[in-house]
């Protein structure tokens, strides 16, 4: 199976990727063979078989759901692109005053 | 000074016969001397790790601590509260996490001085350390040759004694690996062993943080310092803390009483070079000569771990890497237009081409329409998996595989994807299964080295150190280094 170009367009604005024309049509053609590689799955018997998505060999523990003070906000924002010192600035999202 | 074991050099610092600024200082000079070549570092803090050896002898030996003024690395996946965290990629390139990992916070309680961020393929997604946003790793044994990946930078540089430990992350064989292509031990703890708090996650479900030694003994110190539960893990496992150096006081000299399983599907492998397979026969043999009992056992749904692996790997990363968007930390692209194109280009801008691929796929196998034939129908493959190692492991004490078909390959002479994701085949199915396995120094092919690793049950690491110890002592592969 391959994968359309309009396919993987889609897949792109999924992903919030916008890779150049070269590297689109890399990855297309690799994804080919990957999809064809992981299509060989088909053949394994799973019928009645439980996925087994975390391998946790324990049973979830809870604990009080507490707020606890770790980080001061001028810590966090540290490492912001853009900030006014009290919030995360990005471009205008709302249309308006 | 700097060509020994943990356990030996901590005797010497006991005695005070060095002191913690002098060892600290001998192995940021081999740093210096050597990482222009090899590029095991992506960050060095020379001065920090000075200021904070300084300060240990100033305290005094404090043998409370295991690791007092043991100089150390730690791959770049791991959150550091004063030093860079690039995770191997340039989106990370300026971050300084606001917080450390569980295992550093480890680490410094028992007295160790972290000498700087080792190389990685980018975000772990890689088996040669060539996939570094930043620069390439070198083969300390060839440095024409890859490290191994994707945490290269670590095994590298405690194959060459820039430091005496290193810590890894293992999602699909990214400790093994290396350590068998370096020569040295590495271990992957069992899933929920060690914290992943401060793990920058690549697949959560496969992630596990896990040291790089020259000896078995210090692996066995490493993992007694760096597990036990922390509730900032929901994996982390209710386990205590354990001391499993406390078998080396008195370590048995042979396998008396222990059975080795062979799984066939692993030496079957047609991709496996014909040396390795000479060795690996050979460390069999030595196996069974100190007392084993050898059984083979099958697996027989081996063949199906690397689709399963890259699809669970890749949903889980795509999932993981969004948070990477350009707006609280990390790199943003100049001047968007809007909020869409801000998301877009930095993430593109950011991510190297591998990322970006596994992204994608992710992406593609949990999308609708695909999600029961891809993502679910590996997940129920993994079971399989795992229920194929706990079968083998009913009769077994241990199993015993190759970790890579091959030894350290050429730089540049494999880049088609799939043909590097099938050099993983060996190892990708353990992170599956959640099981514990250590990867040992088994001797050299084509003057490179070749490791084997050795899985068992859930928590079991003991006895992977037990049959692990036995092996290189008689084989003469413990404390392996190239200077």
């Amino acid at each position: 199976m391959s994968i359309s170009a309009q396919e993987l367009n889609h897949l792109c604005k999924l992903a919030k990727l916008s890779p150049d024309e070269k590297t689109l049509e890399k990855i297309s053609s690799q994804f080919t063979d990957i999809i064809n590689y992981i299509d060989t799955l088909s053949e394994a018997k799973t019928e009645g078989i439980e996925p087994l998505y975390s391998p946790v060999f324990h049973e979830s523990a809870v604990r009080e759901d507490k707020a606890v003070r770790k980080q001061t906000p001028d810590q966090i924002l540290k490492n912001a692109p853009e900030t006014d010192g009290t919030y995360f600035i990005v471009p205008r999202i709302v249309e308006g005053k | 000074m700097i060509n020994t074991s943990i356990t030996e050099v901590k005797k010497r610092l006991a005695k005070k016969e060095i002191s913690a600024t002098e060892l600290t200082k001998a192995c940021l000079e081999q740093i210096q001397k050597t990482d222009n070549t090899l590029g095991a570092f992506i960050n060095v803090y020379p001065e920090q790790a000075i200021k904070k050896a300084q300060e240990l002898d100033a305290k005094g030996y404090n043998p409370e601590q295991a690791l007092w003024g043991i100089p150390v690395s730690v791959k770049d996946a791991l959150a550091t509260k004063n030093m860079r965290t690039t995770a191997g990629s340039k989106i990370l390139e300026t971050f300084t996490p606001p917080y450390s990992a569980f295992v550093i916070e480890e680490l410094e309680k028992a007295g160790a001085i972290i000498l700087g961020k080792n190389n990685m393929d980018e975000f772990a997604m890689g088996s040669t350390c060539e996939n570094s946003a930043y620069k390439s790793g070198s083969n300390p044994w060839n440095t024409d040759c890859v490290a191994g990946g994707s945490s290269g930078g670590s095994a590298i540089s405690v194959a060459s004694c820039q430091c005496f430990a290193s810590l890894g992350t293992d999602t699909g064989g990214s400790i093994r690996q290396p350590a068998s292509l370096c020569g040295i031990v590495g271990l992957k703890p069992t899933y929920g062993r060690v914290s992943r708090y401060g793990l920058l996650a690549y697949a959560s479900s496969l992630d596990q943080i896990g040291p790089f030694t020259r000896t078995i003994e210090d692996t066995a110190l490493m993992l007694s310092v760096i597990s036990g539960h922390d509730e900032r893990d929901s994996t982390s496992s209710p386990r205590a803390k354990e001391d499993f150096t406390k078998y080396f006081e008195n370590p048995k000299k042979d396998l008396q009483g222990i059975t080795i399983g062979l799984p066939k599907e692993f030496f079957e492998n047609k991709a496996m070079d014909s040396e390795v397979a000479k060795l690996c026969q050979q460390t069999i043999d030595k196996a069974k000569k100190i007392g084993a009992t050898i059984k083979e056992v099958s697996m027989p749904n081996l063949a199906y771990s690397i689709a399963s692996y890259y699809i669970i790997a890749s949903a889980e990363a795509s999932s993981n890497l969004a948070r990477y968007d350009g707006i609280r930390y990390g790199h943003r692209t100049n001047q968007p237009t809007d909020l869409d194109e801000l998301y877009r280009m930095s993430r593109t801008e950011g991510f190297g081409e591998e990322v970006q691929r596994r992204i994608l796929l992710g992406t593609y196998v949990l999308s609708a329409g695909y999600y029961d034939a891809y993502y679910k129908k590996a997940a129920q493959v993994r079971r399989l998996i795992r229920q194929d190692y706990e079968n083998a492991l009913k009769e077994c004490d241990v199993l015993l595989a190759p970790v890579s078909p091959i030894v350290a390959w050429k730089k540049g002479s494999v880049t088609d994807p799939l043909q590097m994701y099938q050099m993983d085949i060996f190892t990708l199915s353990l992170n599956l299964s959640g099981l514990p396995g250590l990867s040992i120094p088994v001797g050299m092919a084509h003057n490179m080295p070749v490791g084997m690793q050795i899985f068992g049950s859930a928590f079991e690491e003991a006895k992977l150190f037990q049959v692990g110890h036995s092996l290189v002592e008689h084989l003469g592969t413990n404390n392996q280094y190239k200077l």
